[in-house]
């Protein structure tokens, strides 16, 4: 039987974050605010070289200076960033290695989250590098892959163990000053990951990391760092979800990205973060960085499914440097209540023959916003560069909206661009023609937005496909317009 | 001195030369103000990102033609379209030449700015129209405004329309090593009536010229207005046009823009539609070559449902020639059955030349269609080839090719003999001796 609108909206309503919950776990907290000595402190909490000591405060000098910016469109209080502290880590921080050892609550916490560690052994094949308030507390499946060379560890591990690597490559995607949330990360960034694949090789398996934010009033300075080397071939996830709060969370990560030669790095995202309750009351903001470096034939490839957050204002980018290197950009950004979300992506055309795409999906429901924001740019000497850009949205309901500002800068006379862009609402007819054959209104809206979102669905690995549908389905429940 | 401040200091010498009891005056001093606190806009500024004016503020316009100048209309002739009969508002140094023009006021009024400020029976619609939709924000505009004095004034009343298009061309002599110029037009256009205009900015000289104009047109109930801007001026003259259009309820306005040359050329174009069942069509052919630099900034914004914008602009770029386009559409939440349509289609013909574009949808109805295109390429290798198979040289086969690119925009000018104009000037531009009206 086919729901009302009425009851759809109040199920919709009465619906609650169904990952909101809180682990009591002792954390070492430090006291709030930001200042020199804090960014020292981080630095010699987690035992690291003179060098890197030297980066946070150079970051830290920068970001003093700027400003946070206020072009997206996007209205929210400013997060006060002294009435932050910078770093929280669970308590007990010895290294696991079988999952008896790690404390029964932190357990329980991946059970409610369906992320059973033993489960995803065996099953799915996935190695785990499970973040939890910004250290890493168990590293999974890191033999199979010590084997074959591959360094996957958490960034603090690899600044002790493989500085050489990391100084070299750190920062030189985004650098400090890149901009204000960058330049903030840089500075007090915890932990994150970090990821080499050494040459020719391709990785066997996913390599996934969950991010949680956990503890109150902590905000997560995420750092993440992939290279692959010379035709090397890695598939990276991250997915998220966090507790619901009352207070707004402040996420600023910086992902970096280097694709050297002939490599391929295919990074899939998957995030749920409290996006506030039905007034728009907390949730969680979502400043993030993300670019990838393509040189001579290397390929990135980045898969946003976006349904969390109060906040979002997140790019992916690629710049592509070396010839007949390719960049691709598929997102969904799904916003309801009072969600507000601006992403897109950045594609720099530098190198000759040089490919990108961008397919974006918007839908916006309740009564948030949804923007999309790109630039592609090619650059005058990246003879026969090619992009197409699609933007598409979807609106439910006529409280929210859906905006689109693409950059389109071209100094190549050989460059092929094409964008276009579209804006509509589930149409009656689609609704009633399902109808008549015995669907309901609510699995129609399900089938229709599955299917306006399947370009997008089909470029992630199987595991996430299936977790982003639903994700989907639960998000967009109940707001049939 | 910079030019803002010699434009803030000019102010108090042009208070001299019109009546402060004049209530348009009150206007005038709030608008200096607005500039003054705002100034020139800057590349930080999303609407200015693409185009810079610091160059044009490091020259010393004179603000006030000091002499008058008269021109043989034989020597001019060309710059009109001459084929036909139309009234004729002509402006020369920022003065009306009243031996080049042809007003009227028979049964409709076509006739001066100055006029219209000055005499009582025009009072009522002053008060009611002037400086209404043009923006009271923006800094340029609003510098227009401080110094709006003379233009053209055209008002159609209710069910007429004029026997013949009207043309309102201003010429520079360069008479002044550099001129500022700053006219300010007012079309009001009343309930089911209907009008045909062509606008031209002429530099005679290679003196450096600098019009910052604006032209606000209000279109009544079912009211039709064509209004064609021809812009194909000398290396030495920038343009900044601004338009500012409010329609009311089934009314029809198009606007054609024609940009050909000039060194700087901004068009600033903005619709807003205030009643239902609104048609607006935008649309622009720019073929550039030099250093030319064309930014074509459009706004459509929908404040009432079961309204219609179509806009459509093609370019060709060639040379170091940079062109920006950045529309932008709008559509409140109460805009339902909204069909919005915007289209950009470029070429780029050099190495050097630019492009730079940003079609930009803001939406917050949600039963409506909008769609945006935008497609950078160059010319079909295969086409040309087929051309060049059948016997025309490369150089005709690619002016056909361009052609016919621009050739939609072209399609819907109601004008026969400006259509002919406009296709000699492409192949004038392009550089063959084609007619193109085949």
């Amino acid at each position: 039987m086919a729901y009302t609108e009425e009851e759809l909206k109040k199920e919709l309503e009465t619906k609650e974050y169904e990952y909101g919950f809180y682990t009591d776990i002792d954390s070492e907290t430090f006291p709030k605010g930001l200042s020199e000595d804090i960014v020292i402190a981080i630095s010699q909490k987690k035992n690291e070289p003179e060098w890197m000591t030297e980066w946070r405060l150079e970051a830290y000098r920068v970001w003093k200076e700027m400003k946070e910016p206020d072009w997206p469109n996007v209205t929210y209080k400013k997060p006060d960033f002294q009435a932050i502290s910078y770093y929280s880590a669970p308590n007990k921080k010895p290294k696991y290695d079988s999952l008896d050892e790690v404390d029964p609550e932190l357990l329980d916490t991946f059970k409610k989250l369906g992320i059973s560690l033993d489960e995803q052994k065996k099953l799915a094949g996935v190695a785990v590098d499970i973040v939890m308030d910004s250290v890493s507390v168990a590293t999974t499946f890191k033999k199979t892959l010590a084997e074959k060379g591959i360094i996957f560890c958490s960034i603090s591990e690899a600044i002790q163990e493989h500085p050489e690597l990391v100084r070299k490559h750190i920062g030189s995607v985004v650098p400090q000053k890149d901009n204000f949330y960058a330049a903030l990360n840089s500075a007090v960034f915890s932990d994150g990951s970090f990821c080499y694949i050494p040459k020719g090789v391709r990785c066997p398996m996913e390599l996934s990391t969950y991010f949680r934010i956990n503890q109150a009033g902590t905000g997560q300075f995420e750092r993440t760092l992939v290279i692959a080397d010379e035709g090397s071939y890695v598939s990276y996830l991250e997915g998220c979800t966090a507790p619901s709060r009352d207070e707004n969370q402040l996420h600023a990560a910086v992902v970096e990205l280097i694709a050297l030669d002939d490599a391929e790095i295919k990074y899939s995202t998957v995030q749920n973060w409290f996006p506030g309750d039905k007034e728009g009351k907390g949730g969680v903001y979502n400043f993030v960085t993300k670019r990838g470096l393509c040189e001579k034939n290397a390929k990135i490839s980045w898969t946003q499914v976006e349904t969390g957050s109060a906040i979002t204002w997140k790019y992916p980018s690629c710049i592509l440097k070396g010839d007949n290197s390719i960049g691709e950009f598929y997102s969904i950004a799904v916003t309801n209540n009072f969600q507000q979300a601006d992403t897109g992506t950045k594609m720099i055309h530098l190198g000759k023959n040089t490919k990108s795409t961008i397919i974006s999906k918007g839908i916006s429901a309740g009564k948030s916003q949804n923007s999309y924001r790109g630039l592609v740019q090619v650059n005058s000497r990246a003879e026969n560069a090619r992009n197409f850009s699609q933007c598409d949205s979807l609106l439910m309901g006529n409280e929210c909206g859906a905006h689109t500002f693409p950059y389109i800068e071209a100094k190549n006379k050989s460059a092929q661009i094409e964008h276009e862009a579209t804006t509509s609402k589930i149409g009656e007819d689609q609704i009633f023609y399902c109808n008549q054959r015995g669907i309901d209104t609510e699995k129609a809206i399900a089938l229709i937005v599955n299917g306006f979102s399947k370009e997008v669905l089909n470029k992630l690995p199987m595991e996430f496909a299936v977790e982003a549908q639903k994700l989907l389905e639960i998000s967009l429940e109940g707001s049939v317009g | 001195m910079d030019l803002k401040e010699k434009l803030l200091s000019s102010f108090l010498a042009f208070e001299d030369t019109v009546d402060l009891d004049n209530p348009v005056h009150e206007v005038r001093s709030k608008a200096i103000k607005n500039f003054e606190e705002k100034g020139f806009p800057t590349k930080k500024q999303e609407a200015w990102k693409y185009t810079s004016l610091n160059t044009l503020q490091k020259v010393d316009f004179s603000i006030f033609p000091k002499e008058e100048n008269t021109l043989d209309y034989k020597d001019i002739k060309k710059y009109f379209l001459h084929e036909i009969d139309t009234y004729k508002i002509v402006f020369i140094d920022g003065v009306y030449s009243s031996y080049l023009s042809e007003t009227t006021h028979d049964g409709v009024d076509v006739c001066l700015m100055s006029s219209a400020f000055n005499k009582p029976m025009y009072r009522q619609v002053i008060e009611a129209y002037f400086n209404k939709v043009a923006s009271q924000d923006e800094s340029l505009t609003s510098l227009n405004t401080a110094f709006s004095k003379e233009g053209a004034y055209i008002y159609i009343p209710k069910n007429k329309a004029p026997r013949k298009p009207i043309q309102i061309v201003h010429f520079a002599t360069g008479n002044e090593a550099s001129l500022m110029l700053q006219p300010r037009n007012l079309v009001i256009v009343e309930e089911n009536a209907e009008v045909q205009i062509i606008e031209r900015h002429q530099s005679l000289t290679e003196n450096e010229v600098f019009t910052n104009c604006v032209t606000e047109i209000f279109a009544a109930k079912s009211a039709r207005v064509d209004y064609y801007k021809v812009q194909n001026d000398r290396e030495t003259a920038s343009l900044i046009d601004n338009t500012y259009i409010d329609q009311k309820r089934s009314s029809n306005v198009s606007v054609h823009t024609f940009s050909f040359g000039g060194k700087l050329t901004r068009n600033n174009l903005n619709y807003y539609q205030d009643g239902e069942h609104i048609d607006s069509t935008l649309k622009g052919v720019t073929i550039l070559g030099e250093k030319q630099h064309v930014d074509h900034h459009t706004l459509v914004h929908h404040q009432q449902p079961n309204c219609e914008s179509h806009q459509d602009y093609k370019g060709i770029f060639g040379e170091k020639s940079t062109g920006v386009f950045n529309g932008k559409i709008i559509v409140d939440k109460i805009a339902q059955k909204t069909n919005a349509f915007q289209q950009n289609n470029n070429i780029l013909i050099s190495d050097k030349a630019t492009i730079n574009t940003k079609p930009q949808l803001e939406i917050f109805a949600d039963d409506v269609k909008c769609s945006h295109g935008c497609t950078i390429g160059q010319l079909d290798a295969d086409a040309l080839f087929y051309l060049q198979s059948r016997g025309i040289p490369k150089k005709e086969a690619t002016a056909l090719l361009m052609y016919a690119f621009s050739n939609n925009v072209l399609d819907s000018v109601r004008i026969p003999e400006l259509k002919v104009r406009i296709n000699k000037i492409i192949a004038n531009k392009l550089g063959v001796n084609l007619g193109f009206d085949l």
